[in-house]
């Protein structure tokens, strides 16, 4: 009785787990098929090498994909520095006192904010203050703003990893508190550095909101990439087709390719996040 | 025989706790000292204020002198690394960088300006007794060695920088008892070349490598001696008994 008893609750909890996966993975499968089946049919070689003609309702997505491109790198050389830097101060060199613990709740709530209220704060300060103009130099900064407490957070996580005793190794041998940081703590941490800012940045490609009102464009007809001028996003480009476009029905295959791109376009990125790690994991044992 | 590092009337404080109280140790030259004690005597801290390892700790207070010979190695002018340099350090538990084995070794003397080739590494790695195992995979990962390995590798990394003493923090509380019968023969080994000043928490390694010992408690140093003084002829009932296990 006693060993039925054990059987049937550990089924319910194997059963539950299982079950609970399984419905997660079909939901994700669904939105997958939906949009590969929809989209598939509209990428070709030219829906990725040329320019949205006619109103959108014709031509391919090179715009929206060179915009998304540009405004990922524009991001990363605003947020990856900047973050880095900060977390290592935060880790290595802050004082556990009440300002950091201060400083630290701060950022650990900007991760929250919702993203529209970066796009107004970027239209605040970058667009208006600063005087940039709706640009993709404004918008980049603004989504670099939005990565910034995550990346931060991120590299903390991955810096608070290495134990101390690796750190008191480099000491012990006559290293500075600086040498430690650059050639032990950082290098053993570079995996998750790398991890938490790749993932990081496919986010803020899929990002709609703060690039609304700081840059993106509803329609160039051109290749853009200007820093001063505004440009085509594809999270943007796909919002616009999908619930915007006059002709809404007609241009509903061009928004299901373009959804397509920008999840391929995240994928990619997560990959290489997966890839990185990979690398130094097989360096490393 | 000559004191080689000596602690006067040290003083340390964490905060409100008081953690060593007027301890006066002399380590001499070419000798093995251990300082044993019950968990939370203070030997560590005592240890690791040798090479100023307390540095990192803000809210410290350490009063008294250090001298390595006539050397304060508190002194203002003299800076850290130059002491950590002279006065190498071994951790309870393993921590080779995540570096190459041979990587290992040469960080210490890249960072000190020191010659890095081959050779070098390989003395210290021979020293160590450790070079006719890894000779063939020194561009391994240290992580990849043995638990008794890669203490050895630690010892190899701080023994090049040539230290004048070396402080070994209960080297094998993590090992097996065959990798620590190695690392004893390897510590008696060196003590022909340096200065030794080891932790530990085996009454029996204590006997069978040093040559001095201190019983603290609490803190303070209750007894000191030749080892086989103290081990055979306690003067205190507290360093009797715990040497004898009653308490730990």
């Amino acid at each position: 009785m006693q060993l039925n008893k054990f059987k049937l609750s550990s089924i319910i909890e194997w059963g539950t787990l299982v079950g609970t996966t399984l419905i997660v993975c079909f939901f994700l499968v669904v939105i997958l098929f939906e949009i590969v089946s929809k989209g598939a049919g509209s990428i070709s070689w030219e829906f990725i090498s040329s320019v949205p003609k006619e109103g959108m309702t014709k031509g391919g997505i090179l715009t929206p994909i060179i915009g998304t491109v540009l405004i990922t790198l524009i991001t990363a050389l605003f947020s990856i520095p900047f973050g880095v830097c900060c977390a290592i101060y935060l880790n290595e060199y802050a004082e556990n006192n009440w300002l950091t613990r201060i400083i630290r709740a701060a950022i650990r709530n900007l991760s929250g904010v919702p993203s529209i209220i970066y796009g107004l704060f970027g239209l605040a300060l970058f667009v208006q203050t600063l005087q940039l103009g709706t640009s993709l130099f404004a918008a980049g900064l603004t989504l670099g703003l939005l990565s910034l407490p995550y990346i931060i957070t991120t590299t903390e996580e991955a810096l608070m990893q290495i134990p101390n005793s690796t750190r008191e190794a480099a000491l012990a041998v006559g290293a500075t508190k600086f040498e430690t940081i650059k050639d032990v703590v950082i290098p053993s941490a570079v995996p998750g550095i790398l991890t938490g800012v790749v993932l990081t940045l496919s986010r803020a490609a899929g990002e709609t909101a703060p690039i609304l009102f700081t840059g993106a464009a509803f329609y160039i007809s051109d290749t853009n990439g200007y820093l001063n001028q505004e440009f085509m996003a594809l999270p943007y480009h796909l919002y616009m087709l999908s619930t915007q476009h006059q002709s809404i029905d007609e241009v509903r295959p061009i928004a299901y390719g373009t959804a397509l791109i920008l999840i391929l376009v995240v994928f990619v990125l997560n990959l290489s996040a997966f890839y990185i790690r990979y690398k130094f994991r097989k360096n490393e044992n | 025989m000559k004191t080689k590092l000596s602690a006067d009337n040290l003083n340390i404080s964490f905060g409100s706790k008081h953690v060593l109280k007027n301890v006066s140790v002399q380590f001499e030259e070419n000798k093995i000292t251990a300082l044993i004690g019950p968990s939370g005597c203070g030997k560590s801290t005592l240890l690791r204020s040798f090479n100023r390892m307390h540095d990192l700790v803000p809210y410290a207070k350490i009063q008294g002198s250090i001298k390595l010979e006539d050397q304060d190695i508190y002194a203002k002018n003299i800076p850290v690394t130059e002491i950590r340099k002279r006065i190498g350090m071994v951790f309870q538990k393993a921590n080779p960088f995540p570096k190459s084995i041979y990587d290992n070794i040469a960080y210490g003397l890249k960072i000190n300006n020191l010659p890095h080739d081959k050779s070098v590494i390989e003395k210290a790695l021979t020293e160590a007794f450790l070079w006719d195992e890894v000779k063939d995979d020194l561009k391994m990962p240290a992580h990849r060695l043995s638990g008794g390995q890669q203490q050895r590798l630690c010892i190899a990394r701080a023994v090049a920088l040539r230290p004048e003493v070396i402080l070994m923090d209960e080297p094998c509380s993590a090992l097996d008892p065959v990798s620590t019968i190695k690392i004893e023969e390897l510590i008696l080994h060196l003590k022909e070349k340096y200065t030794i000043a080891i932790v530990t928490h085996n009454m029996q390694q204590a006997q069978r490598i040093a040559d001095h010992t201190y019983f603290m408690y609490l803190g303070e140093v209750k007894e000191s001696g030749l080892t086989q003084d103290i081990f055979e002829h306690p003067k205190h009932e507290m360093t009797k008994n715990y040497i004898n296990g009653v308490f730990g």
